[in-house]
Formats: structure tokens, C-alpha cells, sequence
């Protein structure tokens, strides 16, 4: 069976769009909050979801993030187990690709053959380890294509010289890191962007997304331009600190205007 | 591919691939200096006539007559510049950065020695440092804190987390992924990705080595026993790492046991973790069934690391070191034993090696030797010893 990350690309492709992926938080404002969110996403413009499977540490992840991580473990009680019954049943309701973003930790602890395992059991598409590189890429390679899940490799302004490697065995799309640092709105990038990507384009046969500090229409608008779609994170996770249990409309209508920045000539 | 800087199974390199070309870039700068006679020859100049080495074996006279057991020698770290072995690794890393071009240094650290003897040297070099320490030690240990600002440091309190040496870690990572460019991250245990448990026990290793020499001098043979304490290790690789070819010497490590690994409140790695993938290393740590790692508790904030560096894990897996936990109680009535005995008051951290050594010594025949490593120096803890004893000093 193909994955479904390589189908909506091509889709996305053959309507000439650009990728709009998001991320939340699982458990943050409980399971449900995040069932409703995540559906809402995809109604609103959403292509592909990332879940991020909290973390007691999340070393690569912002303010934003770090506090949403916290209020999932300590006030939802968020577990690996609960974020797979809650993928489970996204599967009945959406057909949309679907990725897990957590720590190589929860991973191995889990146990990896397990792990990957329970992620095609439950229809899980692929994984994002973002304390992962290239030289420990083999530590979970076997199970995940044992299973079918892709492995979602990250590229990043401080990735000189190690970019064509890395893309050599991505899988999916490649996650391009809009500037060095850790997740977060940002109010400006001083990365060169043209350089960059260009290193990008010549080494990446599968389509490469930009995520970091994509808060708003005009920064997806922007940053599209340089690529097949961005990952949008912890602007999304943010209107669940802001506001609660009544966050999903707020989130929905942050997708419209991401959705149009994307669409917009 | 994935098998570089490993010890066994542990070690490794899982970073963000953010801050994996700064690893890389260490790690072939480090490959060149380490063997570099002009470095080493800048590197062993500082740690005579800056850091005051080789540091005294001393016989522990009193304690050895008083346990009625093995011959007891205790390695004076704490008679070094900045008062622990913290400064021999601060010195080697802070050296390299400065041969690398960095121009910032940024740090953690826990009870406050590793962040003290890295303010030392970039005070010493003219270098911006920046050490991130837990709120919850900058409170226990107000007095370097101090200290640190005092040598021209920025100190930045970690809310994050359980606010301790680990999220002091989590945030000194962020930095160090965020300015990438212009940051050296010196390290302050045998920890983190490769080359940093390696480095950092090879910048430490002077302890053993000189110990080596110093025992042979005195007594015409090797030790029985070496005697250290473990929060991320290296002061215990630092003693061990000469001696492991040497198998008649049992090495002993001695992990925070806190309020007894029978609780939850205790920092004993080896005794109760479990293999995990954290802060750039495969090793062993205290988490949950389901990854999340463990909050820690120890009266010593040195020790108080929910993970160890993977060399010692190697070790503990080989069955070449043994390692035992020491309470928090064991470790005060052993700070206050050396007080009294030797009057040598010993970091709280060291003190958990003491009380190793107060158990094993009188097991021991007159004929045989142990060395205790005494990492630090304990002023920075009376304070926290009195409140311990319920001593007001302010009374």
C-alpha cells in the first residue's frame, strides 16, 4: 500500500498546491480537545497533521511547545498509549496523513518493534524524531520500514555540507528548519533563504516543506514560495494557551488564513 | 554509521541535527588537539601553575586507624583552583574553544562547580560565558552563584522542568542550537553526545594517572580499591580510567541514594534506571515506563542527574566497576566524619564517596590500599548541612 504522505503530495502536486502541515500538541486541553483540533485543521485547509507525543524534556522545542508539553503530562495525564487509542480513532473519521512527532526516547523505551508496529495498527504514516540525526538514522530504520512508516528527516540552516547525505534517504518530504535555534514564532529569519533552498532543490528528489517560525498567511505566503508546503506548530499550539477548550475555532480560522496564504497567487 | 563514540551499546550522538555539524566540527577539532604536543604541552603548563596541580595523594592516618581496615589515601581534588576537579575539564574545553575561535561559552551546571570553574577560566582567556543552572540550585547554592557573577558570568536560572542540573542541560542545549555559530557548550561530566563523554574523561583522566604515579611512589604498589562518586561521572572516570587495565583494583562508584532507592526520591542511575536515549547519549536513566524521564532528588546537587555518562554504564554492564548507592544521611554523617577525623571538610558530592569508603575500608585487610577521590571541597555546602541538622545559622 503506498503511503499516504507520498499520495497527498502527489495530489497536492497535480492541483498545483502547496503543502500546509500542521502540529499540535496530543492531550494538551485532554484528548478530546485534541480529536476535535485536528479535525478541524483538516476541514480548515490542514493537508497533514504532525502529533506530538509529549515529552518531560523536550530539548529542540521553544516556549510555546515546552509549556504545552507540561500541561499535557502534568494536567491530561498525556501517554503514548492514550495518543495511539486517540490516532485510532482519527483514523475512522480522516483519511489524511498522519505523523507523530516525538522524542527517540519514547520510541526506544516503548520498544521499538512495538512502536512501529502499533503506529501501522493504528494508522500512523510516519515519524519525526527531532533528537535523531543522520548518524543515528539506523536506530529505528529497521522497524519503521518494516512497518511502512517513514522516517521524516530535518535539514536546518546549520546542515552545511551534510544536506545532499541527509536527503539521500529521506522519506515523504523533507522537514527544512526555517532557522537555527528551537521551535517558536519568530518575528524575522536571517537565514539565506536563497542559498539554502537551492542546496535543497539540487540534492531532494521528494518534495522539502519549511517549518520554525511560521506564525501567520504572510509568513506561509512567503516562506511557500521557497518550497512544496510549511509546517506551522507552535502558532497553532498557542491559541490552545491562549484559549482552552475554546481554542478549536480559533485554530480553524488560523488554518483558513495559512490556507489562503498558501493559495495566494 | 550510528557506531562512533560508543562504549558497547552507549554512547552515541542523538542531537537535533541543529547543533549535529557543531558536533561534528568538535569532534574533528578535538581529533586534532588531543594529541596535538603544543596543545597538551598549553593544557598541562595550566593545570600546574593555574589549576595547582598534581594535587596531594594524602594518607588518611586517623581514618584508617579509626576504620581498623585498608590503608586509606584520599586524592585532594578539592585542593585544586576553584576547589574541585571541575577545573581540569573546564581548562582542557575552554583551551580548545579558544584554539576553535569561539568566542562564547556557555555551561551548566549543578551544585555550582563546573559553572564556577568554567566562569574561572573564560575570566582567565577574556571569554563571554553564560552558565544555565536550575532555580532550584541556584537557591541551594547562592554562594556560587555569587561566585560565578563575581568571575564575569551571566548566570540564567532554568524554571523549566524540575528546575535541577537537567533542565539546566535541556536549556543550555536550546542556546547552543540557537547560537550555534559563535557557542562553544562545554560540557561538565562524561556526558552528552560524542566526543564529549570521551573528551571530558580525557581532560580528567590527569586524577588517575597522577594517583597512579603518587601510589606507586608511596607504597611500591598499585591500590586495591579506588573509591568515587557518580552523579554524571567524571570525576569517578577521571580516577578509574588508568587503573581499568589494572584488574587486581576494584573500582567503586557511589550514586545519590538520597532519601533511599526504595522511594522515589533518590538519584541512583544504576541502581534503578533503565536504557534510554537522552541528552545526546544511549545509556542508562531514571524514567517511566513509558520514556518520561524521572524527576531526581538528592541533598547533593552535583549528583542530583537522572541519567550517567556512558562509559560508566559500559563499566556497570562489563561488571569492570561496581557501584552502590549512599543515602543522604550515609553522605552528611560521612561529611561530618572527615570533618572531624581529618579536618577536611569534603564537597557533600565527595562525601557520598567517603561513605562508600566507610563501609568498604573496615572489609578490608590492613595490607590492602584504597584511594578515595575527594572531588571537592565542601564550603559551599555548610550552610545546607546545618539546615540538614537543623542549625540556624542566622539565629
Amino acid at each position: 500500500m503506498p503511503n499516504r504522505i507520498d499520495q497527498k503530495f502527489e495530489e497536492l502536486k497535480s492541483q498545483n498546491k502547496k503543502a500546509l502541515i500542521t502540529y499540535i500538541a496530543a492531550g494538551d486541553g485532554g484528548y478530546d480537545l485534541t480529536e476535535q483540533a485536528v479535525l478541524a485543521m483538516e476541514k480548515n485547509g490542514a493537508d497533514i497533521v504532525e502529533i506530538g507525543v509529549p515529552f518531560s524534556d523536550p530539548i529542540a522545542e521553544g516556549p510555546v511547545i515546552q509549556a504545552a508539553s507540561l500541561r499535557a503530562i502534568r494536567d491530561y495525564h498525556t501517554t503514548l498509549k492514550g495518543v495511539f487509542e486517540l490516532v485510532k480513532k482519527l483514523r475512522t473519521q480522516t483519511d489524511m496523513p498522519l505523523l507523530l512527532m516525538l522524542y527517540a526516547n519514547t520510541i526506544f523505551r516503548t520498544g521499538t518493534d512495538y512502536f512501529f508496529e502499533k503506529c501501522r495498527e493504528v494508522g500512523i504514516d510516519g515519524v519525526i524524531v527531532p533528537d535523531l540525526p543522520f548518524e543515528e538514522h539506523d536506530e529505528f530504520q529497521d522497524a519503521a520500514e518494516r512497518n511502512q512508516i517513514y522516517n521524516i528527516s530535518l535539514v536546518t540552516p546549520a546542515s552545511t555540507g551534510r544536506i545532499a547525505k541527509i536527503a539521500s534517504q529521506a522519506q515523504g518530504f523533507l522537514y527544512c528548519v526555517s532557522s537555527v535555534g528551537v521551535t517558536g514564532m519568530r518575528d524575522n529569519f536571517d537565514t539565506d533563504f536563497d542559498a539554502f533552498f537551492s542546496e535543497i532543490a539540487n540534492a531532494s528528489n521528494i518534495p522539502y516543506c519549511v517549518g520554525f517560525g511560521i506564525r501567520d498567511g504572510k509568513t506561509a505566503h512567503r516562506m511557500s514560495t521557497y518550497c512544496d508546503g510549511v509546517i506551522v506548530g507552535s502558532a497553532i499550539v498557542n491559541k490552545i494557551g491562549e484559549h482552552g477548550q475554546q481554542a478549536v475555532p480559533e485554530i480553524a480560522a488560523l488554518c483558513q488564513e495559512l490556507r489562503a496564504g498558501l493559495d495566494q497567487a | 554509521m550510528g557506531k562512533i563514540g560508543r562504549f558497547g551499546k552507549f554512547g552515541g550522538q542523538y542531537v537535533p541535527e541543529t547543533v549535529m555539524n557543531a558536533v561534528s566540527e568538535l569532534q574533528e577539532a578535538y581529533e586534532k588537539y588531543r594529541n596535538d604536543p603544543e596543545f597538551l604541552k598549553e593544557l598541562h603548563d595550566l593545570y600546574q601553575n593555574y589549576a595547582f596541580r598534581p594535587s596531594l595523594l594524602y594518607y588518611a592516618e586517623k581514618m584508617t586507624k579509626d576504620l581498623g581496615g585498608a590503608k586509606i589515601y584520599i586524592k585532594r581534588e578539592d585542593l585544586n583552583h576553584t576547589g574541585s576537579h571541575k577545573i581540569n575539564n573546564a581548562l582542557g574545553q575552554v583551551l580548545l574553544a579558544k584554539h576553535m575561535g569561539k568566542k562564547r561559552v556557555i555551561a551548566e551546571t549543578g551544585a555550582g562547580q563546573h559553572g564556577v570553574a568554567t566562569a574561572t577560566i573564560c575570566a582567565y582567556f577574556d571569554m563571554e560565558c553564560e552558565v544555565y543552572m536550575g532555580r532550584e540550585d541556584m537557591e541551594r547554592q547562592a554562594l556560587n552563584v555569587y561566585r560565578m557573577e563575581l568571575l564575569g558570568a551571566k548566570v540564567t536560572g532554568v524554571d523549566s522542568g524540575t528546575a535541577t542540573l537537567k533542565d539546566a542541560i535541556n536549556e543550555a542545549m536550546r542556546d547552543w542550537a540557537t547560537n550555534i555559530a559563535t557557542t562553544f557548550y562545554c560540557i561538565g561530566s562524561v556526558m552528552g553526545p560524542h566526543p564529549y563523554p570521551t573528551m571530558v574523561r580525557d581532560f580528567q583522566k590527569i586524577i588517575g594517572e597522577e594517583a597512579k604515579k603518587q601510589i606507586l611512589a608511596a607504597e611500591g604498589k598499585l591500590p586495591d580499591c579506588v573509591v568515587a562518586c557518580v552523579g554524571g561521572g567524571s570525576n569517578a572516570m577521571g580516577i578509574f580510567y588508568d587503573f581499568i587495565p589494572d584488574q587486581s583494583v576494584r573500582l567503586v562508584g557511589a550514586e545519590a541514594g538520597g532519601r533511599g532507592i526504595d522511594t522515589i526520591e533518590h538519584a541512583a542511575t544504576l541502581s534503578k534506571g533503565d536504557l534510554g536515549i537522552f541528552h545526546g547519549m544511549k545509556s542508562i536513566f531514571l524514567q517511566n515506563e513509558e520514556g518520561q524521564i524521572a524527576p531526581v532528588y538528592s541533598i547533593s546537587a552535583g549528583l542530583d542527574y537522572p541519567g550517567i555518562g556512558p562509559e560508566h554504564a559500559y563499566l556497570h554492564e562489563t561488571g569492570r566497576a561496581d557501584y552502590m548507592s549512599i543515602t543522604d544521611e550515609e553522605s552528611v554523617q560521612a561529611f561530618e566524619y572527615l570533618s572531624k577525623t581529618e579536618g577536611i571538610i569534603p564537597a557533600i558530592e565527595s562525601a557520598h564517596a567517603v561513605a562508600a569508603a566507610l563501609k568498604i575500608a573496615p572489609t578490608m585487610n590492613p595490607d590492602q590500599i584504597m584511594i578515595i577521590n575527594l572531588s571537592g571541597r565542601g564550603d559551599k555546602d555548610v550552610q545546607q548541612i546545618a539546615r540538614y541538622r537543623g542549625v540556624n545559622l542566622n539565629a
